[in-house]
């Protein structure tokens, strides 16, 4: 029987035990200077939100931990030892391991902005920021406004959050468009309209030059980079991006770049410590995915397959087709295969949107082979397993479009959009693309 | 528009005031003739209770309701004790035939029914006098409170999407003192609804003009409650199409159960009364309606000619026949969530409170022993009663008929459905009687979870754990446990609200109705993985 130890009880450190557990009895201690019980960050707006108590974001009981013999550990991991194979606490107290999983997931980036450590300044990423949060902005009283810096997924939910309770949002982005690095111009277009009609005052292609505090080292205002106007303020959340948190890994024999490095196997340089979810660096990435992928599925994923290497099956972290989903304030949004922010030169693309802008979705497919290569979709549901089927056999954007029945996924009753889609496909690219009716049968048979 | 739901919440609270008011009004007492009459109306052979009641209410000086509620109960247990013992002296002296008499002089039914029905013809005042007026004062504020409460909504909550915002952070959402206000006023009303109408007359002589004009009679305790729970769901729809009017199945659903509530269970019983039919709700399905097989139904449904011989068969197909197939098609939603009554409630008055519903294993476990103990509890009174109908005899494998049917309408019918069932919405969530009580959905359940085509599909291994899908599962489902293993979900329970997928912010959980092969999907590595990882764990969990 060995001693797994795993640092972090996010996604990743807890979907390793889990599936260690499933297949080994192996003494597994989880440690977490965070939260006693595994939680789920990307349920934290909600709780700010009123949709939810913390207690709901916790995705088990409290007894499921024990009852699978999975030893809980609290405390703030200072420093591995690999010579002597033990982590040491901030108390001095340490645990010895057989192996070590580090998966201590991100921390918000912070740029060495002038007054970026005053009081009211904040990232959104652990329960503390949200505690946080909920002193620094209860309701628009205290809080008269708020700015974000940084336009992406976690700054557009913070943007939601602080809406929810009136207060005001002043959103500083530097792109020329909400998150242009990853959606197209249409789609992020889109959302810039969207964020606007939730009344948040949109700035793009602007970015921070400083943040001014008063005497007590409260924010008071910031100033921005490219006109120097001052924006009073009593928050600002810093949501440009997370980057690895593993400072306590800095000092020990284990190889680190921006994350922790890890070859394929999810193994780092030391021989029985790996590294998985956010805080993992790959070596060498894999075909079109980035070296980190601070994502909550790849750490799911990750978890899954390092399980088996440490339970003795020793396996590849191999993800399948790329997969993605958020939330922009009402605007839902998945995304399966690949749709850059540009076409490549091999690619060609169909837009379709909804008159009522809020609707649309961006197929991406080779210009010669039509084979298809990826979808967006926005405020319509589409099914996970048909596309990755559709990747998988290397279907084309034909079988796709005659198929796009099978693939929605909205709820039952709600208007269907792909007849309509289909025939602007056929007018723009002088196709006859015939929608076929949905099939259970097609949707059910194996890959 | 902040301000006129201020104003909306103020004129709501006078209507209100003014309704529970009313109780206090007016003067009960009878006129010698007027009690003649009722006695003859009612053919007691009593010989004291005709005396004991001229004491009592016949009198000149004007009573409340509840100093003639308690005459009226005095009366009843004195001409009823005189009977009483009568029996134990003729039992005593062995006297069969004399004792055996004196049951058929005794007065039957609950003291506070007579009340009510002498109430009825006793009662005077401003609320009987202006029934309009008193209409416009109670139901009417209320009514045009809730609206200007309501409505607003359309333009306060913003454009259509999610509207869950500070739930959990206001008293009235989050078990805070107005949800305890909220469920005590509820089980008061319940309370005197099931076991004190005679305190409630003066509500029933609001709505007497729409009663003679639906059924031809005065308004009884049930007319009343039939009547304001229209109002209710009405109201509390509106709320509904605003809040979710960016999903289509809720909208639906919305107006399939207000419209089998006001037609099926409301319209057409009192209209058929009126043609002097035995009033049925059509869609009222055997457990859910215990006493269908009641001697007293058994016997009104024989004695009603054709019209009685269809509903009894009818009654029995639907239980039998309509409902299994529709369950095997489209799940209990069918009728949970699109047309039973008790489920139309929760849905409209009860959606503010659905995050309620307790999630844990223990919870879950609790109510799968409750649900089908109430199951079998209904069985078994209907096997004893039929038994006892046809046969003639007063028990069956030593139950009492009487008893059984007595213990279970207390029981069950009061306490449970009603009582606990809506009384405690705001505490314990909204669908407390359908996941723990129902009988009619316990029996549904077995058939949805082992025979039918309905799934919530989960969508590959999109699922984040955020939680939304379980907090706002009205029936305690963990719906998220399921979703994060990328496993579809098929639960006795699941009544289909759909609202588990409406609030899902990634577009995991759809309700569908499929082939059974595929529909329960354990898995252990989720979609997106490396497939010969998927592949090889499925295979060595098999
Ligand atoms: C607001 C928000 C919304 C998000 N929404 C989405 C989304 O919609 N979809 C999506 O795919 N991803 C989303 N993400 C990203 C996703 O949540 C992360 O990718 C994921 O949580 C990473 O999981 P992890 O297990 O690798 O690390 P984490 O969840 O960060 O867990 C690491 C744990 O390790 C602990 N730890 C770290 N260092 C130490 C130490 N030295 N000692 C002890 N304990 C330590 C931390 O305290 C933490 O509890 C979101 C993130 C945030 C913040
Ligand atoms: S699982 Fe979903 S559809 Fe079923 S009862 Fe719960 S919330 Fe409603
Ligand atoms: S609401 Fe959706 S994403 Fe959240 S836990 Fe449920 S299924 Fe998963």
């Amino acid at each position: 029987m060995k001693h797994i130890v795993i640092i972090g009880n996010g996604i990743s450190g807890v979907t390793a035990a889990r599936h260690i557990r499933k297949n080994s009895k192996n003494q597994i201690t989880l440690v977490s200077g965070e939260a006693p019980y595994f939680f789920s960050r990307t349920a934290l707006m909600y709780v700010y939100m009123g949709h939810m108590e913390f207690k709901h974001t916790q995705p088990y009981e409290n007894w499921f931990w024990s009852k699978n013999k999975i030893n809980l550990k609290q405390g703030f991991v200072n420093r591995i030892d690999t010579d002597n194979n033990c982590i040491i606490f901030e108390d001095n107290t340490s645990i010895s391991y057989d192996q070590l999983v580090i998966a201590s997931g991100s921390k918000t980036n912070k740029f060495g902005w002038p007054g970026q450590d005053s009081k009211g300044v904040m990232g959104l990423y652990h329960k503390q920021d949200l505690e946080q949060l909920e002193q620094f902005a209860p309701n628009n009283q205290v809080c008269k406004r708020a700015v974000i810096v940084g336009g992406g997924l976690i700054g557009i939910e913070l943007a939601e959050m602080l809406r929810s309770r009136n207060i005001p949002v002043t959103f500083l982005v530097r792109e020329k468009s909400f998150w242009n690095v990853v959606l197209p111009d249409q789609e992020s277009e889109m959302i810039n309209r969207h964020i606007k009609e939730h009344h948040v005052d949109l700035r793009l292609s602007t970015q921070l030059r400083e943040i001014k505090s008063n005497d007590s080292g409260q924010v008071i205002s910031i100033i921005i980079e490219e006109t120097g106007e001052e924006i009073f303020c009593d928050v600002v959340g810093l949501t440009a991006g997370v980057s690895p948190n593993i400072d306590f890994v800095k000092d020990s024999n284990i190889v680190t770049g921006r994350g922790i490095k890890v070859n394929r196997f999810l193994e780092t340089n030391i021989s029985n410590i790996y590294a998985i979810g956010d805080c993992a660096e790959q070596q060498e990435p894999m075909g079109e995915r980035k070296a980190i992928e601070a994502v909550w599925y790849t750490g799911r994923m990750m978890g899954e397959t390092l399980a088996q290497t440490i339970c003795n099956h020793r396996t590849a972290y191999h993800p399948g087709h790329w997969f993605n989903s958020a939330k922009f304030f009402d605007i839902e949004y998945q995304t399966y295969g690949w749709v850059w922010a540009k076409p490549k030169e091999n690619e060609a693309r169909f837009y379709w949107e909804h008159k009522n802008g809020k609707m649309c979705i961006h197929l991406n497919y080779d210009k010669n082979t039509h084979e298809f290569i990826g979808i967006n979709n926005f405020g319509m549901r589409m099914r996970h397993a048909f596309f990755d089927k559709v990747l998988t056999k290397k279907k084309s954007v034909t079988y796709v479009l005659t198929h796009i029945s099978d693939a929605n996924f909205d709820p039952e009753f709600y208007k269907k959009y792909a007849s309509e889609i289909v025939s602007k496909f056929n007018r723009e690219n002088n196709t006859s693309i015939q929608l076929k009716k949905k099939s259970w049968k097609r949707i059910f048979s194996e890959a | 528009m902040k301000r006129i739901q201020n104003i909306g919440l103020v004129i709501f609270l006078i209507g209100l005031s003014l309704f529970t008011g009313t109780i206090f009004t007016g003067s009960f007492h009878l006129s010698p003739s007027a009690l003649d009459a009722f006695i003859i109306e009612k053919d007691y052979q009593n010989e004291i209770i005709e005396t004991e009641l001229t004491k009592a209410i016949v009198t000149d000086n004007p009573l409340t309701i509840f100093e003639f509620s308690d005459r009226v109960r005095h009366a009843y247990e004195v001409a009823n004790t005189h009977y009483d013992s009568l029996i134990a002296q003729y039992d005593a002296e062995k006297n069969w035939d004399k004792k055996g008499e004196q049951y058929l002089y005794k007065i039957y039914g609950k003291p506070h029914t007579l009340s009510f029905d002498l109430a009825k013809i006793a009662g005077k005042g401003y609320v009987k006098a202006y029934t309009g007026l008193m209409w416009m004062l109670t139901f009417g504020l209320g009514i045009l409170g809730s609206l200007l409460f309501i409505l607003p909504d359309l333009i306060l909550l913003g454009k259509a999407g999610i509207k869950n915002d500070g739930i959990y952070l206001e008293a009235s959402t989050n078990r805070g003192w107005i949800a305890w206000l909220v469920l005590i006023y509820l089980v008061s009303f319940y309370l005197l609804l099931y076991f004190m109408p005679d305190y409630v007359v003066n509500w029933t002589f609001i709505v007497d003009p729409i009663s003679l004009f639906l059924n031809g009679s005065l308004a009884s305790q049930w007319f009343l409650y039939g009547f304001l729970y229209c109002m209710i769901m009405v109201v509390m729809a509106l709320r509904m199409y605003i809040k979710y009017r960016d999903n289509k199945y809720q909208v639906m659903r919305t107006t399939s159960v207000l419209f089998f509530q006001i037609v099926f269970a409301f319209l057409i019983p009192e209209i058929m009364t009126s043609l002097n039919m035995p009033g049925y709700d059509f869609k009222n399905a055997f457990p859910l309606d215990y006493d269908f097989f009641f001697d007293w139904n058994l016997d009104d449904l024989r004695n009603s000619g054709s019209i009685g011989l269809f509903i009894l068969i009818w009654g029995i197909v639907l239980t039998s026949v309509i409902v299994p197939v529709m369950v095997y098609f489209f799940g209990k939603r069918w009728y949970c969530s699109w047309v039973c009554g008790c489920g139309g409630l929760a849905e409209t008055l009860g959606d503010p409170y659905r995050q309620h519903s307790d999630k844990s294993l223990q919870a879950w476990k609790l109510e799968r022993w409750l649900i089908h103990s109430v199951l079998i509890f209904s069985l078994v009174m209907t096997l004893v009663t039929l038994y006892c109908y046809f046969t003639g005899m007063p028990s069956f494998l030593g139950i009492h008929s009487q008893w059984i049917k007595d213990s279970y309408s207390f029981l069950i019918g009061a306490w449970f459905a009603g009582v606990i069932g809506t009384g405690f919405y705001p505490i314990f969530g909204n669908r407390i009687w359908c996941r723990f009580g129902c009988p009619l959905a316990a029996y549904m359940g077995i058939v949805q979870r082992f025979k039918s085509r309905f799934r919530i599909t989960t969508n590959g291994g999109q699922c984040i754990s955020c939680g939304n899908c379980s907090t706002y599962c009205e029936q305690g489902i963990d719906v998220r446990a399921y979703a994060q293993k990328g496993e579809n979900i098929v639960r006795s329970s699941c009544v289909g609200c759909g609202i588990c997928s409406a609030v899902c912010p990634r577009g995991v959980l759809k309700l569908e109705n499929g082939p059974e092969k595929g529909r329960i999907n354990p898995t252990d590595i989720l979609l997106g993985n490396n497939i010969d990882l998927i592949q090889l764990v499925n295979k060595r969990e098999k």
